[in-house]
Formats: C-alpha cells, structure tokens, sequence
C-alpha cells in the first residue's frame, strides 16, 4: 500500500511524459489524474486509523520492511504514523494544486514538466514514509534533481543561478547529513555485536560521547535547517522561490517541511542530549527567522517574494515549536507545518493567477482588484489574514501553541516571537491593502477565478478554517509520534545527559507533559481522559489550553 | 610453474595471445569490423576464462603473479570496460573521416588491454613494470591515433613524455626499493624491508632511502593517476585524443593503476607504515580540492571531465588510505560505478563525433536534449551519478566510500570529500542542464542515429549505472567478499 503510494505519481508522471508526445493536453489530463489518485490513495490510509478520538494510539498504523542491501544493512522501510499522514494529505493536496497551476502556466514541453512535478511529489512521499536513514537521505537527495530541472528549464528570468544556489546549498547540507548518518551508524557498530542497521528504532539510544553526538547532531540539523530554511541558511529561498515555476514553488513548499519533519522524526529522537544542548540556540534561530523573514517580508515589492519571505518566518515558527518541545509546542509547531502549507500554496496559486490575469505580480502595479473581480480579491483576503494568523484559522492554533510552549521555556524568546507575530499582521495586511484594495492602477478588466481555481482555493480555504475550528483530530493523530520527541529532549534537558529516550511509547499518552502544567494543572477537576476527549471534541481545544498554561 | 597453474592463468594468456592474433589477422584482412568482432569475441571469451579460473584461486603463479579474488574482480572490471569501449569504438572508427585505420586502433586496445591485466595481477613489481609499460605504450599509440588532428598529435606526444618521466620516477623508485630490501616481490617487502637496522629519525622503522624510494613510486603512480600535483597533462590530452581512446585512458588505464596501487598498499604492507598513508592522505586532499576547483570554470566539456577525473582519483585516495577499515571493498565498488559512468559520458561524445570534428565545447551540446534526448539523458545520467545523486550507481558507491573512511577514523578526510562533492556538484549540474538549453542559430546538426554497436554499448552503460543504483546488494556482497568488509 505504502509502496503503491510512492509509486503512483511517478508512474503517472511517466505515463504523463508518454502522453505528451501525443499532446499537451493529454498529458495534463494523465498528471491530474495520478495527482487526484496520489491524493484519493493518501486519503484512503485513514482507514487504518482504528477510530478517530481514540486516544492511546501507539502502534505504526502501516508498516512495510524488507531487506534492500543486507550486505551493508540498509533496508526498505517504510512506516506509516499519524505525523506522516496528515504530512502525506497535505502533500498529495499541495501536489493537484501544482499540477493544476502549471495547467495554463507550463505550455513548453508539459510531459518532461509533469514528469519531473510528480517525481518530485514522490520523493516528498519518501521522505515522509522512509525510518530507513540511507532510505531517508536518499529520498531527501532524490527531491533535488526535479526541482533543480524544474526551476532550471521552466522559471522566470535569473533561472540558472537560483538553481544552482538551490541545489548547492541544500546538497552541501544533505552531504553533510550524510556523513553524521554514517558516524552514527558506525558508532553504533562500535558499542557491540549486532547486524549493521541503519534502522531509526536500531540506531535509536546509542550512546555516544558527548562531543561525537554533538558533531553527529550538527552535521543532521545542518542538513536540515538549510532545508527548512533556519535563518543562516536560507540564502537559496527567495530566489528559488521567486524564479520557479509557481507550480513547482507550490509543491516545494512541502518540500520545505520536510526538514521540520527530518528534525522531528529523526534528528532529535537520535541524539536527544546533543539535541537539548543545542535547543536554546535553535530556538534563537528560530526566533531570529520569524522577525528577519517579517521584516523582509514587509519591504519587498513583489507578491511572490512576499510569501517568501514570510515564508522563512513561517518555519521559525515551526523550528522555535520544535526546540521548545513541550508538548503544546510539537503540537503548534506541527500545525504551524500544515497551516504554511496550505497558506502559502494558496497564495502561490493567487499568485499564479493573478500573473496570467494582469501579466504582473508587482505590487505596485497591481491594486483595487477587488472591484473588477471579487472571488480573487476575496481569497487573497482569506489567505492574507492566515497568513497573519487570524483566530479561527490554523495558523492562530499553530502560532498561539508555539508561543505557549516558547513562553514556559524561555520567556524571552517566546516575547521576540510574539513581536514577530505583529510584524507577520504588518505585512500581510500591506499585502492585501495593495492587491485588493485602493485604486485600480492596472486598468482594464480582468476575469474573476473560474470555477476550479475557485474549488480549489475552497479547498485550502476550508482546510485551514477546519484546522483553526476544530484541530482535535489532528492533535490525536500526531500524539503518539510526537511524544517521543518530547520525552527525548525533556529527558536529557532534566537529567543533563541522563538516561536516554529508547522510542519507548507511552501507553496512554496524555496532555500532561509539558512543564507548565503542575500535577493539580487540571482545571474543572475533569479527569485526564475526559480532557483528551474533550480536545478532539470541542473547537474551545487551544483557549482552553492557554488556560492551561497560564496560571 | 606446474600444469595445474596454466587454467589459473587461463585469462592471462588469453589477453596475452590476442593483439598478436590481431596483428596476424590485419596482415591478411585489413578490415577494421574483422578486427573488432576479434576483439570482442576475444574479450568476451577471457571474461568467460575468469570462472574457470576462479575454481583454482588463489594460486601464485611463479612468483611474478598472484591469481586470487582481487585480480580476478580487477580483470572483471576491466576486461567489460575495454569490452565496451570496443564497442563503442566500432562504429567511431567506422564512420567517415576517421582515416581508414581502424584495424590499428583495436590491435593497440588489445595490447593494452593485455598489460592492464598483466599490471593488477602481479606480485612483483617487475611483472608490474613491465605491464605498465605495455599499457603505457599502447596508449601513446592510441591517443594520438586521428593523426590528422594536430590536437591528438599533440595529446598523444603530451603524454609520451609526461609518461616517460612517470616511468623513470617509477622505476628509480623500484630500484631504491630494491636496493634497500633485495626483494621486488610484494608479499615479502615489508619485512626484509623492516628487518633492516632502523636508522636515527626514520618513520616507522623505516629508514630515509626506503622512504625515498616509496615516495618516488608514489610520484610515478601520481602520474599515471593525474593525482595533483601531477594532473598538468590530463586535461589537453583528454581534449585532444580521439574520444574512445579518451575513454579507454580515463577508466580502464586509471583503473588499472589505481588496483595495482591498492595491492602494492595492501599486499605489501606498506600501508601499515604512518608515513606512506599520511602522503596518500595528503595526496588524496589535494587531489580531490584541486580537481574540483579547476574543473569549475571550465567551458569544454572533456577538459571538465579530465579535471572531474582527477577528483574522483582524489575521492578513490581517500578509500586507499582507508583499506584497512574496508575502504578496499570501497574503491572496488566505487570503480565499478566510475568506470561506468565515465565510459559512459565518453561514448555519448564519441557517438557524437562521427566526422573529423570532435565534439567538445558546452555551448556545442546546447539543445543536444531535443535531437537527441536518449543520448542526452544519457550524458546527464552519467554526471549525475559522477556527483553521486541517489538511484545512479554514483549514490552507493560515496556512500561506502565515506563509510570506509569515517570507519577509518580519517573524520577530516571525509568532511574535505563532502564538501568536494557539493562544490562538484556546481559543474556537474550546469552541464546537465545545458544539454536541453536552446540551441543556437546555425549549430552544427547532431548525427541523427548511432550505430548498432555504440546503441548496445550505451544502453548496456545506462542500464549499469541505473541497476547499480537501484539494486546495489549484490554487487556490495561480491566486493565484500573479494576485499574483505
């Protein structure tokens, strides 16, 4: 089933290359197809879920093993959790977004273009999947070389050079994970007897020297971070993101999480007191990408580079969550992952629209779009108010929980960070101000969204109202897995260097593990599970934790 | 040497009896398909010879070879790649405007085909002189084989004297050795080396004429290697020589040295000495550094392979120094992918010059994507897996090279390979994207089909570096059978 999933873009994406030599349209019609099946299949793994609300979920929902190099100990491993899930629909989402706003966009050799878009959704598939480490790394490498040709043959002017800049820094960094995999795995060798794995659970606990688990974690979160972007290393976003093709741009940006979900699924279970060591100074990165990319994100004058920009705030958000690591963090953080994904793939489709409608995406040529066309101005409202984080909407949920979570660690950071939320309101309320508003500079009619666009942004529109209104189920989902992050980090930052995490899952995982909450943290003096019940169930889940967390 | 040595041997005499059939049959026939279809029912046949000998390894033949496992994998490998570059040579050789001597170019292959063998399987550095220099020989010949060319005249005469100085450091070196312990065999030179009184301030026993000696052989495998600081006269011969025996130099020949080094390394103990790991470290950053950085700005296409060549010698040095800990078993399957990737790259350059211009400049293969997308996709695969991207052959084989060396504890080496990779990865890229560039006005038109031959080359190429890519394990259980983990 797993493997099916990662095939069926792919083979899509061939058969869609086929098709092109008969014509272009053909060829669009076989990719959306495979995209709404890659979709349809992804939505179909809920069915493994054994019922929605129930909370002691532990158990992989779908796994598949089988050995692929025995002679090195690599096998092919894929395993399905809650975390992966929602990550996988997203994608699958994301990726019929892309395939439709390359529709008009793509007309030069659609077959390679759709080839390459959903090899591009399989890789992301992979990484999402893959506990394997060399089975990660080479999904996490293998995303590359689409987006590479991608934004090489199909982007705007000043392609060549933000190709290469991607692909540089992110294969720099992905090297460099490369070697830290190694290091760990030979570590592991080292301690004891045993066949060679490069298995997450086998390679998981092994201990390591301090400073050789610092180096190792390093040479990860490097890998990772460029990816995600962290601040330092974001130097290839906003060209990539403004010269690709704006389908590819959509897709990549699930691209992106994929380094917030290599920190989470990998890096900090694996070298979790290394990884609490370096939590202050990942949540300072963090918290420096959220202001930095706001303030950026205020001052530039195109739509694209716009979301870019907040783009890189966006993923501080998510990386300040993660290194946070309390529960309602890893929570905020993950939804924050989700809420980006939907928000800025609705914008990059707006954008994409918007360019074929007025052949621009300055924001000083463009204005008072509203009038002529409400359904576009209308959207690029909704989108620009969760971009800033409107209540209601999921990016409030995820930004509020990693600010609470920020908050009971590290007061200081968690008050930056809420000053950058406000930078985050600046902009996106000057972006709709000079796209929907204001007089129309532009001139000349122009169509509303057609039927299907405006289908689809409902679709993303109504992904992230569900996810604001009612965000239960998602936090059911992502417990188990998460947990395990939690306790990795909370346990080596509380001991300094004490017993290790195992993987060990809790039996009944509870909304009790952050340190805010006291042992009488209960208000109501409801019982635990009655609490649990009540967060899948009522929209009240994220005021009433900020309850929680506030006395 | 008993009856019961000749099938060992087998393969050996094989190679060793088909340049003269060659050149007994271009006396009556001077036919260059004659001569091809000999060589490569010839080669197919001694890659058939090395099961029959494979029942009798290990065995030392007198004491010059030694046919155990390693040489029977370094004959593997070398033999299909001569084999390919066979075939690819055929229908180059063939096609107009490349003189009507053909039948030469493949007694000369064949020739040095036979010393290659003749190198990886001795055990004695005389067997391996000799086989060097036959090899060496040949390749002067077949490098500047389109004589018409001014510029094959020139690589071939590059590398005749550049060679011959190789050969003199080489065999000063040798004999220094030689001198010192009164041995040339392999197997027992570590120690009548060692047994001798150390002198005051020599490193590990070893006293400053042995080493003196060691670092001259060093200079000469430097040379045949293009190892910086030696690589002066890789990139015009690889611009100038006729592309199939561009092929030949750049996998098979370097191939070849390379496994005779990791023997002589290996068998011979010298790699247990600090000194002579600390210059192949040394050698090996170097290598790797200054290839990549040259290879960055270069426009012509076979001048960036060179440089590129020279940085996978560097990445292959790193698996040298590291054999103790695996790193043999590394180099063995990082040869395998390399050879395949860069013969390859040269046959699409050979299909590709069919006239008397050679093809060669980037902005010359601009649009290449578009009249010839097999051949293009082809190219790209192969730069691809020169970088090492997953699902080519490339992946895996840094993947245990790194292994190897982080195994090794050489953690410095390997964060200098990492970072060459990344840098390498800029020119790589900015080659596989100019194949589907737009072409300019008035380019010179691709030849519109390849042979038989070099199509069945080329795809059995592809289908290396891909299978490798995906379906590494049973290569990696033979190398790790062959070399030790």
């Amino acid at each position: 089933m797993l493997t099916l999933l990662l095939l069926v873009p792919v083979v899509g994406g061939c058969l869609a290359w086929l098709a092109a030599c008969r014509s272009g349209q053909a060829a669009r019609g076989v990719a959306l197809a495979a995209s709404l099946l890659a979709l349809a299949l992804s939505l179909a793994l809920w069915s493994r879920w054994p019922a929605i609300g129930q909370p002691s979920l532990t158990a992989p929902l779908l796994e598949q093993q089988r050995p692929w190099i025995p002679a090195l100990g690599i096998s092919y491993h894929l395993l399905l959790d809650g975390l992966s899930l929602l990550l996988l629909n997203t994608t699958a989402l994301l990726a019929v977004v892309a395939v439709l706003a390359a529709w008009r966009e793509v007309s030069e050799r659609p077959g390679a273009f759709f080839f390459l878009l959903l090899l591009l959704e399989s890789s992301i598939f992979g990484v999402f999947l893959a506990v394997d480490l060399v089975l990660f790394y080479l999904f996490f490498e293998l995303m590359l070389v689409p987006t590479f040709f991608l934004i090489r043959f199909w982007g705007y002017a000043g392609r060549a050079a933000a190709a290469l800049k991607f692909f540089l820094y992110t294969f720099a960094g992905g090297l460099l994970m490369l070697a830290s995999i190694l290091g760990l795995h030979l570590a592991r060798q080292g301690t004891g007897p045993g066949p060679a794995s490069f298995d997450l659970a086998a390679l998981a606990g092994t201990p390591l020297p301090p400073e050789l688990g610092f180096l190792l974690m390093l040479g990860f979160f490097l890998g990772l971070a460029v990816k995600l972007p962290a601040v330092p290393l974001h130097g290839w976003l906003p060209d990539a993101d403004t010269r690709a093709p704006l389908a590819a741009t959509i897709l990549a940006v699930a691209m992106l999480e994929t380094g917030a979900y290599g920190l989470l699924r990998f890096a900090i279970p694996l070298y979790p007191e290394a990884s609490a060591m370096l939590a202050p100074a990942a949540m300072a990165l963090g918290v420096a990408g959220i202001l930095y990319g706001g303030l950026l994100a205020f001052s530039q004058p195109n739509l694209r580079r716009v979301v870019a920009y907040g783009s890189i705030g966006h993923t501080g958000f998510v990386l300040l969550g993660i290194y946070a690591g309390t529960e309602l963090a890893l929570l905020g953080a993950l939804v924050a992952m989700v809420a980006h994904m939907l928000t800025a793939g609705g914008l990059f489709f707006l954008a994409e629209t918007v360019r074929r409608r007025c052949g621009t995406m300055e924001l000083a040529e463009l204005g008072g779009l509203w009038g002529p066309a409400p359904g576009l101005g209308g959207f690029t409202l909704f989108f620009g108010l969760a971009l800033m984080g409107l209540p209601g909407l999921a990016t409030f949920v995820g930004e509020i929980l990693v600010l609470l979570g920020a908050f009971s660690v590290d007061p200081l950071l968690g008050g930056l960070a809420a000053a950058g939320s406000i930078v985050s309101v600046i902009y996106a309320l000057r972006l709709v101000q000079a796209m929907v508003l204001g007089p129309d500079r532009r001139g000349g009619r122009i169509d509303d969204l057609g039927r299907v666009e405006a289908g689809l942004l409902g679709l993303l529109a109504l992904g992230l109202l569900a996810l604001g209104l009612h965000p239960g189920p998602v936090f059911q989902a992502a417990r188990a897995p998460l947990a395990v992050v939690e306790q990795s980090l909370r346990a080596s930052a509380g001991s300094g260097g004490g017993p290790q995490s195992d993987l060990h899952l809790p039996s009944h995982p509870e909304l009790t593990g952050f340190p805010a909450h006291g042992p009488g943290r209960l208000p109501g003096g409801g019982t635990e599970k009655d609490m649990d019940m009540e967060g899948a169930a009522g929209p009240g889940f994220p005021l009433r934790a900020a309850r929680g967390g506030s006395p | 040497m008993s009856h019961a040595d000749l099938p060992a041997l087998l393969p050996l005499l094989l190679v060793a009896a088909l340049p003269v059939l060659a050149l007994l049959l271009s006396a009556f026939l001077r036919s260059t398909s004659a001569l091809a279809a000999l060589a490569l029912v010839g080669l197919a046949a001694s890659s058939g010879s090395l099961l029959i000998a494979h029942r009798y390894a290990p065995r030392a033949v007198s004491r010059l070879l030694l046919i155990d496992g390693f040489s029977l994998y370094a004959l593997a490998l070398l033999f299909s790649g001569a084999f390919l570059v066979a075939l690819l040579a055929r229908d180059y050789l063939l096609s107009p405007g490349k003189g009507q001597r053909g039948d030469r170019f493949y007694v000369l292959l064949l020739f040095a085909v036979a010393g290659m063998a003749l190198t990886v399987a001795s055990n004695h550095l005389l067997a391996f002189f000799l086989g060097l220099e036959t090899l060496t020989v040949s390749l002067y010949g077949l490098l500047g084989f389109t004589l018409e060319r001014r510029a094959a005249l020139e690589a071939g005469l590059k590398y005749l004297v550049l060679g011959a100085v190789a050969s003199a450091f080489l065999l000063f070196g040798i004999a220094l050795l030689y001198a010192r312990g009164g041995t040339l065999e392999l197997t027992g030179m570590r120690a009548a080396l060692c047994s001798l009184p150390a002198a005051p301030g020599g490193a590990a026993g070893l006293d400053p004429v042995t080493l003196l000696g060691l670092a001259l052989v060093l200079v000469g495998f430097g040379f045949k290697l293009a190892a910086v600081p030696f690589h002066m006269w890789s990139p015009d011969v690889y611009q100038g020589a006729p592309a199939p025996a561009t092929a030949l130099l750049s996998s098979g020949s370097k191939a070849a040295v390379l496994l005779a080094l990791l023997r002589f390394v290996s068998v011979s103990g010298m790699g247990t000495c600090g000194a002579v790991l600390l210059l192949l470290a040394v050698l090996s950053a170097l290598t790797m550094t200054i290839g990549n950085l040259l290879a960055l700005g270069e426009q012509s296409l076979r001048r960036m392979l060179a440089y590129s060549s020279v940085a996978q010698m560097g990445y292959l040095l790193l698996g040298l120094v590291a054999w103790g800990a695996g790193g043999a078993a590394a180099v063995g399957f990082y040869l395998a992918s390399y050879l395949a990737s860069v013969i390859a790259a040269f046959g699409v350059l050979a299909v590709l010059s069919p006239g008397r211009h050679e093809m060669d400049g980037l902005a010359e293969l601009r649009g290449l994507g578009y009249r010839r997308p097999l051949l293009a996709g082809l190219l790209a695969l192969a730069l691809l897996s020169l970088t090492g991207i997953p699902l080519t052959s490339g992946f895996f084989a840094k993947l245990y090279l790194f292994r190897a060396g982080l195994e090794a504890r050489l953690g410095w080496l390997v964060v200098l390979a990492v970072v060459n990779s990344a840098a390498s990865a800029y020119y790589y890229l900015r080659a596989a994207a100019v194949l589907w560039g737009r072409p300019p006005a008035g380019a010179p038109l691709f030849p519109a089909a390849s042979g038989a031959a070099s199509s069945t080359a080329l795809s059995l190429l592809g289908a290396a570096v891909l299978g490798l890519g995906l379906w590494p394990g049973p290569l990696f259980a033979l190398v790790q059978a062959v070399f030790g983990p």
